[in-house]
């Protein structure tokens, strides 16, 4: 009996696990419908959405340029190097422009909102728990979800398209600098290709990402902030914790979500 | 006619993790008075309070308001009810990245009733009121300890509640500040009726302004009843906490508190029965503490109620005792004295005062009218402690006065 047990023991741990993902999930999710239906939820909150647009969207832009930028240049670089060993460097343009718009635009531009707006949100939030300012929010008949997760929610799902599709451009822009101005392919070329080759199935399925991506980000960074009080960890090792997995999870789901969404977009 | 109570807790129990915090609460709270909750640290009256709020649910037990069963409430009756209720944390939970007006505005604006000159016009008599005019662009980050507690309250009592809990609203406070609040609770409690439940560790201060006491101990209501009742408890975790708590002088005047006054006015009393030494008593009261507080604050108002404290002590001998007897009341029991040499004590008092400024800076304020009373009694055989202070507050009359 006892060896049965023994046995049994990792197989129930790995059903524990898995059990407990599935639930976090399940959470996660309704987090992501009750914060999503409480945008709807008159009066409209515009002025704070406004701010949150202002603080995830505005605020990225220097660093989402300067990333689309480089990642558009090393694009380029690696691009015509590989290309030139075919003498086909002409569809420069066509990789730079495919792989920015399909994936590393979307990717990348989640990936620095979350390091940038995504661990600030899970922080600021995590710290209004444990000083009790949610708790207050409550005594005054001012409902958390609706005043602190909806507008960051309804300010991500806006924010987040047009984030990628800048990134888009001076991601192009930025393949164009190495692989024409610095390496001497004819510019004509380089956009033509990058012209002819992106169709609108691929525009939309980026934009399809960001989307996902934005409602996964905010979810998960408003989530753990939201319940640092339910870790074992308390006061700032909590917030700090909380923040950690913020980044990570939602970092990570960005990826696995990327390719499931990728699988069904192709 | 019996009361029935605004707040009922029946059998209330709350786990938390493996703590049973709660365990079968039974209290009574009744509409205007103010209840204070006190304990050991630790023992729950953070959470009974949340409870009370509907932070919390209870695992088992009932919350009743007016008779009615909480849980058994329609949500818009749940909602009706918050309405009700303010919310004073022990950390203040103010929000960080809201100033002071905006902090105080909140709940007025979440709840869009009112137009936003509305709003304004009721903050700025809320700021007004607890002299917060001049801070309302700060952040509380900005903000001293006790400047962060005024403006928890303004934020609380914006919306006119009917019930305001109050979670240790003195912790960390310095002896005046602390005054203040207690004085701004009680002040605003009179002024606008509601009825308070206040969490603290001030004994025996949290006394002088409550009209109900309850005691929680090992998750449960060991005493409840009126404040000059759990000064006579014999329950021994009763009597050991308030002893055990109750420091022997009075923190903002320095004099004897209550009890050690208490005590020694039994002894002058089985003196005055075995021996026949005689003894008065003098009953001082600041009648208008609470106009100073309008005029210049609850702050000053402490300092000028310990300023007064002092004049009374130097005008004391060794053998005299004197004793803060309410929040703005020192008794003072002067052995070997008739009723005359009492009123000669006063008559020197008064000199004393008249000689020395009280009140500083509001004294030169225009229309102050400001007048301490003293009620004169001479024990006599026979009669009890109760009736010697009554005797003495029948005789109260005024022997200061200061006009401007």
């Amino acid at each position: 009996m006892a060896i049965l047990v023994t046995l049994k023991s990792p197989v129930a741990a790995i059903g524990r696990e898995v059990l407990d993902f599935t639930q976090h999930l399940g959470r996660l999710f309704l987090f992501f419908v009750w914060g999503f239906v409480l945008i709807f939820q008159p009066p409209f909150q515009f002025d704070k959405i406004r701010q949150q647009i202002y603080f995830i969207g505005m605020k990225s832009v220097f660093v989402i340029c300067l990333t689309g930028a480089f990642t558009g240049m090393v694009l380029g670089l690696q691009g015509y190097y590989a290309l030139v060993k075919y003498g086909s460097t002409a569809a420069l343009g066509s990789a730079v422009a495919l792989s920015l718009i399909r994936e590393m635009g979307p990717v990348l531009t989640a990936i620095m909102v979350i390091a940038r707006a995504g661990s600030s949100m899970t922080a600021e939030i995590g710290i209004m728990r444990i000083s009790e300012q949610i708790d207050a929010l409550q005594t005054m008949d001012i409902n958390p979800m609706r005043y602190l997760v909806s507008p960051r929610i309804a300010a991500a799902l806006i924010c987040f398209p047009l984030l990628t599709a800048l990134f888009d451009v001076v991601g192009l822009y930025g393949g164009y600098l190495s692989g024409s101005a610095l390496l001497g392919l004819n510019p004509a070329f380089y956009f033509a290709r990058a012209q002819s080759s992106v169709q609108m199935i691929d525009i939309v399925g980026g934009f399809i990402k960001s989307v996902v991506f934005a409602a996964v980000v905010v979810t998960v960074c408003c989530f753990q902030g939201y319940y640092t009080h339910t870790r074992a960890e308390f006061g700032a090792k909590g917030v700090s914790i909380s923040t950690t997995s913020a980044v990570v999870i939602s970092c990570v789901l960005v990826l696995i979500t990327d390719y499931i969404l990728t699988t069904f977009l192709l | 006619m019996t009361r029935s109570p605004l707040i009922q807790l029946r059998d209330v129990v709350k786990t938390l993790g493996a703590n049973r915090v709660l365990d079968g609460v039974n209290l009574d709270i009744y509409r205007g008075e103010i209840t204070a909750i006190i304990g050991k640290s630790g023992s729950g009256k953070s959470v009974l309070l949340k409870h009370i709020i509907g932070l919390h649910e209870p695992d088992g037990g009932a919350i009743l308001f007016d008779g009615r069963l909480r849980a058994a409430m329609s949500p818009a009756e749940r909602k009706a009810l918050k309405k009700k209720f303010s919310y004073v944390f022990q950390d203040t939970a103010l929000f960080d990245f809201l100033n002071v007006f905006e902090n105080v505005a909140l709940p007025l604006k979440e709840r869009n009733a009112l137009s936003p000159a509305e709003v304004s016009r009721r903050v700025r008599d809320k700021l007004h009121q607890l002299d917060l005019h001049d801070v309302e662009l700060k952040y509380p980050a900005q903000l001293s300890g006790g400047m962060k507690k005024r403006v928890a309250l303004a934020r609380a009592l914006v919306t006119d509640p009917e019930i305001v809990l109050f979670d240790e609203p003195t912790t960390g406070l310095d002896p005046i500040r602390k005054n203040a609040v207690h004085s701004m609770i009680l002040d605003y409690q009179r002024r606008f009726g509601f009825t308070g439940v206040v969490v603290s560790h001030e004994i025996p201060d949290i006394f002088f302004i409550s009209q109900r006491v309850a005691m929680l101990d090992e998750g449960r209501i060991v005493f409840e009843g009126g404040p000059e009742e759990i000064q006579e408890a014999v329950a021994p975790e009763v009597k050991n906490f308030i002893q055990g708590l109750e420091s022997p002088r009075d923190d903002l005047t320095g004099i004897a508190s209550q009890s050690i006054g208490q005590n020694r006015l039994l002894q002058e009393m089985s003196r005055l029965q075995r021996y026949q030494i005689p003894f008065s008593i003098v009953l001082l009261a600041m009648d208008n503490l609470e106009d100073v507080d309008r005029i210049a604050g609850h702050v000053v108002a402490q300092t000028v109620f310990k300023t007064f404290a002092n004049h009374v002590t130097q005008s004391t001998y060794i053998t005299d005792t004197c004793f803060r007897f309410d929040i703005n009341k020192i008794l003072v029991a002067l052995p070997d004295t008739n009723e005359d040499q009492a009123r000669d004590f006063c008559r020197k008092l008064a000199r004393t005062m008249q000689s020395h400024a009280l009140f500083g800076s509001i004294e030169a304020v225009k229309g102050f009218c400001y007048s301490v009373s003293a009620g004169v009694a001479q024990a006599k055989q026979g009669t009890g402690l109760d009736d010697l202070i009554a005797a003495a507050g029948q005789t109260q009359a005024v022997f200061y006065e200061c006009r401007n």
